[in-house]
Order: C-alpha cells, then structure tokens, then sequence
C-alpha cells in the first residue's frame, strides 16, 4: 500500500505551490489546482480504504498496515524520532472523512469565496490544513502525532485569521492558537512523561503494550496518582484542548469570525475531533491500564455537552449555535469512549460498545455538521448577515439550502432514519451500559439539541416572511455551492446504514449493531418533543419565546453570555497574572536588569570623565606623570 | 695647589655631602621645569638637572676612581650636549615667541585629549 504515502504529498505540493506562486497565480486557477489536488486526495483515499477493508482481514480481526516508517531525527541512541503512516480500522476511516468533507469545502469555496482577496492564499491554507490533518491521523507515533497536532493549530490559526485587517478575527485566531496551545503544553508532558517510563513513541509498541511495557510507570507515584495516570491525563488534556472541552472550549464560538467553509472544515468535522482520535488512538492504554482516567473523560464530556447545549438555546448567531453544537456532540464522542469498558465488543461482551459508537459518531457527525455549515454558509451568503433576526421565511427563496438543511437538522436531532439517529443512539446505549444516570443525562441532552437545532431551522426558513430590502430578494446559490450540500446531505442519509461496527471497533473484530428497541424508542420520543416544543415556539412568530427568555430570567442572560467563562479567563489573566505575576517580574527586569548595565555605562562614563585629565596637553602634566611612574619603579625595585 | 686642597679637603668633606647637594639640585630642577610658565624657566631648570648629573659624574669619579678620567670625560660631553640641546630648544621658543606672543607652555596644547 506504498501508494498511500501520496495521500500525504500531494496536499503539501499543492500548499507550496499555490503559496509560493502568490499573486503570479490567477484567482481561478489557484481554486482549480487546490481541487483538483483534493480529488485526487479523496479518490485514493477511498481506494486506501477499499484495498484496506478488502485485504487487511485475518481471521476476522482487522490488521494494521505500515506502508512506511523512517527515522526522521536520531539524538543518542534510545532517542528518535520517526515519520511515517500507519494505517488501520480508524485511522483509514478518518482518512475518507478528512478527504471528503475538504473536497466538499474546496468545491464550496469556488463559490463562496468568488471575488475575495487572498484566493490563492485560501486554497494554500486549505492544502496545508488538509495535508497536516492527514498526517496527524496516519502517525505512526506519538511525537509525529503532535508535530501534525501543531500544524493543525497553525493551519486554523491562518484560517481563522484569514480577514486579517478585521481586529476580530485577529483577536479569534490568537485565541484560538493561544488556548489550544496551552493545552498542548500539557500534551507534550504527558507525553515525555509516558516515553520516559515506556522508552518509546511508537503506537506499535504502546498499543499492544502490557504490564511489563507500562509496569514502571504505573509503579511511581507522584502526590498518589501513578506516573502512568499522569501522563494519560495530562496527554488527555491537549485532546481537549483541541476539542473544546470545558473549560478550554472558549476559541470555537470565536473562531466563527473565519470564513464559513473553514469553519465547516476544521471547526466541525475535522480539526475539533482530533482530541477524539488521540483518545481512541490510545484507547487500549486507556481501558487497559488507567480506566479511571477515562472516567474523567466521560465526566467531562458529560458536563461539556449539557454546558454547551443549555448556551447553544439562548444565541442568535446561527454560526455560534453550530459552534456550541458541534462543542456538545464532541462531549457525546468523549462520552462514548470514556463509558467504555473494555475492548471487545460481540454478542456477550458490551465494553466496547462506546469505541464504537464514538468513532460512529465522529463519521456520522463530520457528515452533517459540515452539511450545517455550508448550508449555515450559504444562507449567509444570501442575506449578508449571521443574525437569525435577519432571517426568516428564506424556505420560498432558497430550495436546495433549505432542504439539505432540514436533513441534516433531522439527522441531528436523531430522527431515524437518518445516520446521526443510528450513530446517538449507539452512545446512549453505550451510556446506558455505564451507569443509568448517564443514559438518561445523555438523552435529556439529546432533547435539548433536537430544540436548539430545530429552533435554528425554524427561524431561518420559516418563523416570519423575509423583509426584502432595496429590492435585493436572496437567492438560491450557486452550483458550486449546492452540489456539495446535496452530496453530503446523500451521506448523511445513506451514512447510517454503513455497518459501521463490522469495519471499525476497538479491537478489530466485527460486530453487528443492534438496535436496542427500548432505548431507540426513548430517544426518538425526546427528540419529537424537543422539536415539538420548537415548532411551537418557533415556527410562527409570536410572543412565547421572550416571555420564556423573561422567564428564565438570569438563566437565560447567563446562557446568551456564555455564562461568562470568557469575562472569568479575561480576569485571570488581566488582573491575576498581568497585574499580579507579570508586573513584579517587568519591575525586575526594567530596574534591576536594566540598571545593572545602564549602571555599568554610567559607572564607565564616570571614570572616563576622571582620567581625561591625564590627556591635558600640557608637557609639564606628562612630565610629571612620568617622573611618578618612574619613582615608583624604582620603589619596586628597592623593594 | 691642588694636591694641598685634595690632602686637606679628601677626608673632611664626605661623599654624601656632595650627593645630597646634587640631590637638591636634581629636584630643584625638576620641580622647577614641572611649575614653570615660562619656556625658558622650563630651560633654566633643565640646565638645573643636567648641572646636577654632571656634578655626580665628577663626584663619583674623584671618589670612587681617583686615577681614573671617564667621569670628568663624560661630564665635559654632556655640558657640550646640553649646551646644543638647549640651543634647540631656544630656537622652538622663539617660534612659540613669533605664534603666540609670548613664550608660555600652556599655548601648545593642541594634543590634549
């Protein structure tokens, strides 16, 4: 499969390419290349995963592959850093999603950003992000994972602040390189502290690794807690990061200021599920030997999700509702694994049934929550504005948008038969298994994204007739625009029926999913009444929402506000830690360091102000010095 | 003459007499060429100093070597060299005299600094 190493190549040459070629390469042109390029990545992508799936089966388990794997950096020894792919069950599966959903947005793109400055720099940007996202999920080990992991921040960091004359995204894309930096600092010492103790990055010693392999980490305690669990901790920690989870989820909503096709690129369907892939990529360290830390992870993505649905209610931006949204469907794919409780997954044994689930969920997810945004970005495109009050009634205007919108709204919401209902349903089984408290937490979150998500339908397409001003009536949109919404709304409908747990589980056996009736049932009935109570409130205009808004009162304001995590980190850094820490230590080194040299040149203008009498010109004054200089030689002499 | 002023003055005057009085004058020479304003005061304490060497020569000849003449050889050479040495410097005087107006030392510190 030696092949596969081109999945890589490609989007690199192009990133260089287009970028180097700068204003020399046409606008069009520049478009055409970053597509085309994309085609090509998507076609052998699937033909990866169709020679994977067809070839790599042995008795029943599903093999991984490593097309290539060379030394990169050697420092002594033991210590080296290696380059390479490895393909297997997820790593496959997220190699067609990535290609996919960055095909549907280059294509997109021709369209949506027609006319704008930095076209060329565009396409570049989306090369690059594409070939770093690949990477990061074909590595072969650890610290490539994390080189990839960089590179995907610095993409979004491009991407984000791509109108870079606008101080808002400016702001949004230092956020954002910043937050989710922090979290990687964390990342990198989880994971020295985890290659310390087990001598090595590689996946294809970890994975499979036993207690001989992890016996001294999980021997040394620090302050109670095993080496071990502090290294996967702390290596959980910058997945959520890049994740947005609680509380490091404040870049997302922000990160909207970029461009829409980027934000259905990076943050929906790829950049932000990469915190996922890390845990599902050591997933069998995290089952196997340090199960309470994924404990935490469920916790946290149980909290993450309800924090970000209850806010997703009260936003009027229709992008930062699919920017809390995706927050909160992510907290579903962290559920999932984190309720997991071992690795096989088969008729008797249901341990890892959240592996599962979450992958499926991530496949599922990437399919209409890009579908969200490009028809989010379409709307936009249309009425030039982001605000639901500006919308409204555009289901006469814009066909195409409208439809594929209520697919994928439906498919969120988990109305079967759509794949995000076969998907949500697998997690909440899995949370089931887990403890019932979850289960049900995990369904009441269910209802809240059906009410949320039909409410964004509602109020753009129906609610009330759209005012149109100076005669400037919305239009469908262009070709370029629609035919990635129909083919992505075709996965999001045909995507269920995959028989996702015959290609991809924890330990590459196949299952057949199950539908459990009872939990099913629940589900759907909490989705009908979610969108029920949206309906009513929103279909047509009318009183009831502001007096519930009134209603809830302060509840309500907090959620608009985002419950003010942004005003708390603001805080902490202004006063605490610029007022507090920094302004100690910029004392310190204005007076004291400073000084010390300024006081060395004071010190050395001084004494040349005191000898330059020596240079006075006049012959007595030398004679004299020298008559000194000679009595005191002979002293010393004497002497 | 003379062998009656050696026998009667040989023993009576010693050495350090004349060194202490060659001493006054080396440092009579130099304080005055180092407070002098006048070139050729600055001139007259030089002859001071050399006048003060020539007396050690002789000195130390009569002495330390009594049948020997370097010394008063080389005192007679060094009262000739210094007689030319000082024509020179009368010379540089005269055209700090002409430049400036008068022969003070403190008009020819252009190199200061």
């Amino acid at each position: 499969m030696d092949y596969t190493i081109f999945i890589l190549i490609l989007p690199l040459l192009s990133f260089l390419a287009i970028g180097l070629s700068g204003t020399a390469l046409k606008p069009r042109n520049a478009g055409a290349g970053g597509t085309v390029v994309a085609g090509l990545v998507t076609l052998l992508s699937y033909y990866t995963a169709f020679d994977y799936f067809t070839t790599q089966n042995v008795n029943g388990v599903w093999q991984s592959v490593t097309p290539c794997n060379f030394t990169w950096l050697n420092v002594g020894e033991k210590l080296h850093i290696d380059l390479g792919i490895m393909l297997d069950q997820v790593s496959v599966m997220m190699l067609v999603v990535i290609s996919t959903v960055s095909l549907m947005v280059h294509i997109y793109s021709l369209g949506y950003m027609k006319g704008e400055r930095g076209f060329g720099r565009y396409y570049a940007f989306l090369s690059l992000f594409t070939f770093s996202m690949i990477g990061l999920v074909v590595a072969t080990n650890i610290f490539q994972m994390y080189i990839f992991w960089e590179l995907v921040g610095v993409s979004s960091y491009l991407l984000i602040g791509f109108y870079y004359s606008k101080p808002s995204a400016v702001a949004a894309a230092k956020k954002a390189f910043i937050v989710t930096r922090f979290a990687d600092m964390f990342f990198l010492i989880g994971i020295l502290v985890l290659s310390y103790y087990t001598q090595t990055f590689d996946f294809g010693v970890l994975i499979p690794g036993d207690a001989s392999l992890f016996g001294p980490a999980l021997g040394t305690t620090f302050m109670g807690v095993s080496a071990m669990s502090w290294a996967m901790a702390l290596i959980f920690i910058g997945g959520a990061g890049k994740s947005a989870m609680f509380p490091l989820h404040i870049w997302l909503p922000d990160a909207m200021e970029g461009p829409t096709p980027v934000s259905a690129l990076i943050h929906a369907a790829t950049m932000v599920v990469a915190g996922v892939y890390l845990v599902a990529r050591l997933f069998p360290v995290y089952v196997g030997f340090t199960p309470e830390v994924l404990h935490g992870i469920a916790y946290v993505g149980a909290f993450t999700a309800m924090f970000a649905a209850v806010i997703a209610i009260a936003q009027t931006d229709i992008k930062r509702v699919l920017a809390f949204s995706t927050i909160s469907q992510i907290g579903f794919m962290m559920v999932a694994l984190g309720v997991s409780t071992g690795m096989g997954l088969s008729e008797h044994e249901h341990g890892g049934l959240g592996y599962m689930a979450s992958m499926f969920h991530l496949f599922t997810h990437a399919m209409f929550k890009a579908l969200l945004f490009l028809g989010a970005g379409s709307v936009i495109h249309a009425v030039h504005s982001n605000e639901m009050k500006d919308m409204g009634g555009l289901r006469r205007y814009m066909p195409v948008t409208h439809i594929t919108f209520l697919i994928a709204c439906l498919s969120i919401a988990g109305i079967p038969p759509f794949s995000g209902f076969m998907s949500k349903d697998e997690v909440i089984t899995a949370a089931y298994g887990f403890s019932t408290g979850m289960g049900v937490w995990m369904t009441v979150i269910a209802g809240l994204t059906a009410f949320y998500m039909f409410r964004l339908y509602y109020s753009i397409f129906w609610r009330k007739e759209y005012k149109v001003r100076d005669g400037r009536r919305p239009h469908e949109s262009p070709r370029s625009m629609t035919i990635p919404l129909l083919f992505l709304a075709l996965l999001t409908v045909a995507g269920g029926f995959i028989p996702f747990g015959k290609f991809v589980t924890a330990d590459g056996t196949q299952y057949i999913i199950r539908l459990n009736v009872t939990v099913a049932a629940i589900s759907v009935s909490v989705a009908l009444t979610g969108i029920g109570v949206a309906a009513y409130l929103y279909r047509r205009d009318n009183a009831y929402p502001a007096h519930l808004a009134k209603g809830f009162g302060k509840l309500y304001r907090a959620a608009s506000n985002r419950f003010y995590i942004d005003e708390l980190y603001l805080f902490i850094t202004k006063k605490i830690i610029f007022n507090g820490i920094s302004r100690s230590f910029a004392w310190f080194d204005r007076h004291v360091i400073d000084g010390a040299v300024n006081g060395l040149g004071r010190a050395t203008l001084r004494t040349s102000q005191a000898i330059r009498g020596l240079q006075s010109g006049s012959v007595q004054w030398y004679a004299w010095v020298f008559l000194l200089a000679t009595l005191l030689i002979t002293l010393l002499a004497i002497w | 003459m003379g062998e009656i002023i050696l026998n009667t003055s040989l023993e009576a005057v010693p050495l350090q007499a004349f060194l202490i009085v060659s001493l006054i004058m080396f440092f009579a020479g130099i304080y005055g060429f180092f407070t002098r304003k006048n070139m050729i005061m600055m001139l007259i304490s030089i002859e001071l100093i050399l006048n003060s060497v020539d007396m050690n020569f002789a000195v130390f000849n009569r002495y330390l070597y009594p049948g020997e003449m370097e010394g008063l050889f080389f005192a007679l050479f060094a009262i000739a060299v210094s007689a030319c040495e000082t024509a020179v410097a009368i010379a540089i005087v005269i055209n700090v005299y002409r430049r400036f107006g008068n022969a003070e030392v403190n008009n020819i510190e252009q190199m200061k600094e």
